[in-house]
């Protein structure tokens, strides 16, 4: 595989149209369901072009190990997890250290929306599963699992949405597609408190210029606006099903 | 997830002035404070409480005893009404019993002390355990326990029901069915209205041809 940069590959065109179709200020489509598993106690399945993601959260539970737990607050342990046929050639499963990494960046980003002292000693387990990569795992990821920690009633400050925006073929593009992220020049993924617009996670792949990052940023935040909104109709729509099909059979 | 003037209430924070809810919830404003009531969530013990819980340890001279809190709660020997002597506990209690208990205190690292020592509380034997959300609680209870009622009277059964959502149902076997069906029914269905009609309905579809059942096989 080709990592960064050279291609012949026109990634965007003449009037500024993606391969995808969009233009550069265009996220990709955007799908988010909330309380899809009945074992768990929060859970949420979302699709951001064509990646697939399902996050669930255990808890406030016991904390185990015993010398992991907190006396002043929650802690967050975070999991995530690509599936062999996510991607194209088959995955090595289990942990390697692109995961470890995510796992502790997305822990980090909820850490610091959910009111973890209200739970001293506890654990809230998140596990995230890629079912299907296409570029911007990572921001469906922690999108999903902050759905679902809303879904579980996990007392926090707020949604965390997330996004990338980066550079590819000369041009600064909202949420990357596979191929803008192996043959671009950037890959800025953040997260952000959309209640405050603070930012809980910010990474950089790539080179580009103070304008250009300036350029990302804006675009990344206003992509996280509008999956924000898209966050809060899932978790409304869970709770609104019962009435809406009763509104039906009356009807009916 | 939006808050406006007013005092803040249960499950909300303060931002800038402004009140938002911590949780995911429907608000409640009593008075000039403003509450979320959850969707969903663990259940939180609080003191008084009056839960249901099942034995998951024994100790020396307590028993750990899981009343799906986010924490174990231990019941010592000196909150049961028997006299206990050390190493004697699993006597009384064993892995697996169902017991009704209290809270008595809840401090604030979380600590949970429950008692069994007042009436009402005992071991529950015989029945059957079910388990909703605790949000759910006072929807099956019903306005002034209508709900509840309800069901005890057409199905016979004795239920007690523990703040933290776990039922406890005791009766004949096929009555206790129709009673869980009517409670899963209720918790799946707690945000729809006119659900104690619709309940009724069900009950008297599922007992009377069992009554038929039971004469028949007299």
């Amino acid at each position: 595989m080709i990592m960064s940069g050279q291609t012949d590959m026109v990634l965007v065109d003449s009037n500024g149209i993606r391969i995808d179709g969009r233009t550069a200020e265009e996220h990709r489509e955007v799908k988010i369901e909330a309380g899809v598993l009945k074992n768990a106690d929060g859970s949420a399945y979302v699709e951001i072009g064509k990646n697939k993601v399902l996050a669930a959260v255990y808890g406030p539970r016991e904390c185990h190990p015993r010398h992991l737990q907190n006396p002043t607050k929650a802690i967050i342990q975070c999991k995530y997890n690509m599936q062999a046929y996510s991607v194209g050639d088959r995955k090595r499963p289990g942990t390697d250290r692109r995961s470890v990494e995510i796992s502790k960046i997305t822990a980090e980003a909820l850490e610091y929306v959910v009111l973890t002292g209200l739970y001293p000693r506890a654990s809230i387990d998140v596990y995230i599963e890629i079912l299907q990569a296409n570029a911007g795992t990572r921001c469906a990821g922690l999108t999903a699992a902050s759905v679902a920690l809303a879904d579980a009633g996990i007392p926090m400050r707020d949604i965390v949405p997330a996004m990338a925006a980066g550079k590819a073929d000369g041009h600064v593009l909202l949420d990357l597609n596979k191929e803008e992220d192996n043959y671009g020049q950037a890959d800025v993924p953040i997260a952000i408190v959309p209640s405050t617009d603070e930012i809980v996670l910010l990474q950089m792949d790539g080179n580009m210029t103070r304008e250009e990052f300036d350029h990302a940023i804006e675009l990344a935040v206003g992509g996280c606006k509008e999956l924000y909104a898209l966050q809060k109709d899932a978790l409304k729509r869970r709770y609104t099903v019962n009435t809406e099909e009763e509104d039906d059979s009356d009807e009916q | 997830m939006d808050g406006a003037g007013l005092k803040a209430g249960e499950n909300t924070y303060l931002l800038n002035g402004e009140i938002r809810s911590g949780i995911l919830g429907v608000t409640n404003v009593r008075q000039n404070t403003v509450s979320v009531i959850p969707l969903g969530g663990r259940y939180m013990p609080a003191t008084g409480d009056t839960v249901i819980g099942v034995v998951e340890d024994t100790g020396g001279s307590n028993w750990m005893i899981d009343i799906e809190a986010p924490y174990p709660a231990p019941l010592h020997v000196s909150e049961v009404p028997w006299k206990v002597a050390f190493g004697d506990t699993s006597k009384y209690l064993n892995i697996g019993d169902a017991v009704i208990l209290k809270v008595l205190m809840v401090d604030e690292s979380n600590k949970i002390s429950v008692t069994m020592k007042e009436s009402g509380l005992r071991k529950l034997e015989g029945g059957r355990i079910i388990k909703i959300s605790h949000t759910k609680v006072s929807r099956v209870i019903g306005k002034s326990g209508s709900m509840i009622q309800m069901i005890k009277n057409l199905t016979d059964c004795r239920i007690i029901m523990g703040q933290n959502g776990v039922i406890w149902i005791d009766g004949e076997n096929e009555n206790m069915d129709a009673a869980t069906k009517a409670i899963e029914m209720i918790n799946a269905e707690a945000q729809a209205s006119n659900l104690t009609e619709r309940v009724k309905k069900f009950l008297e579809k599922e007992i009377p041809g069992k009554e038929e059942d039971e004469e028949r096989d007299e």
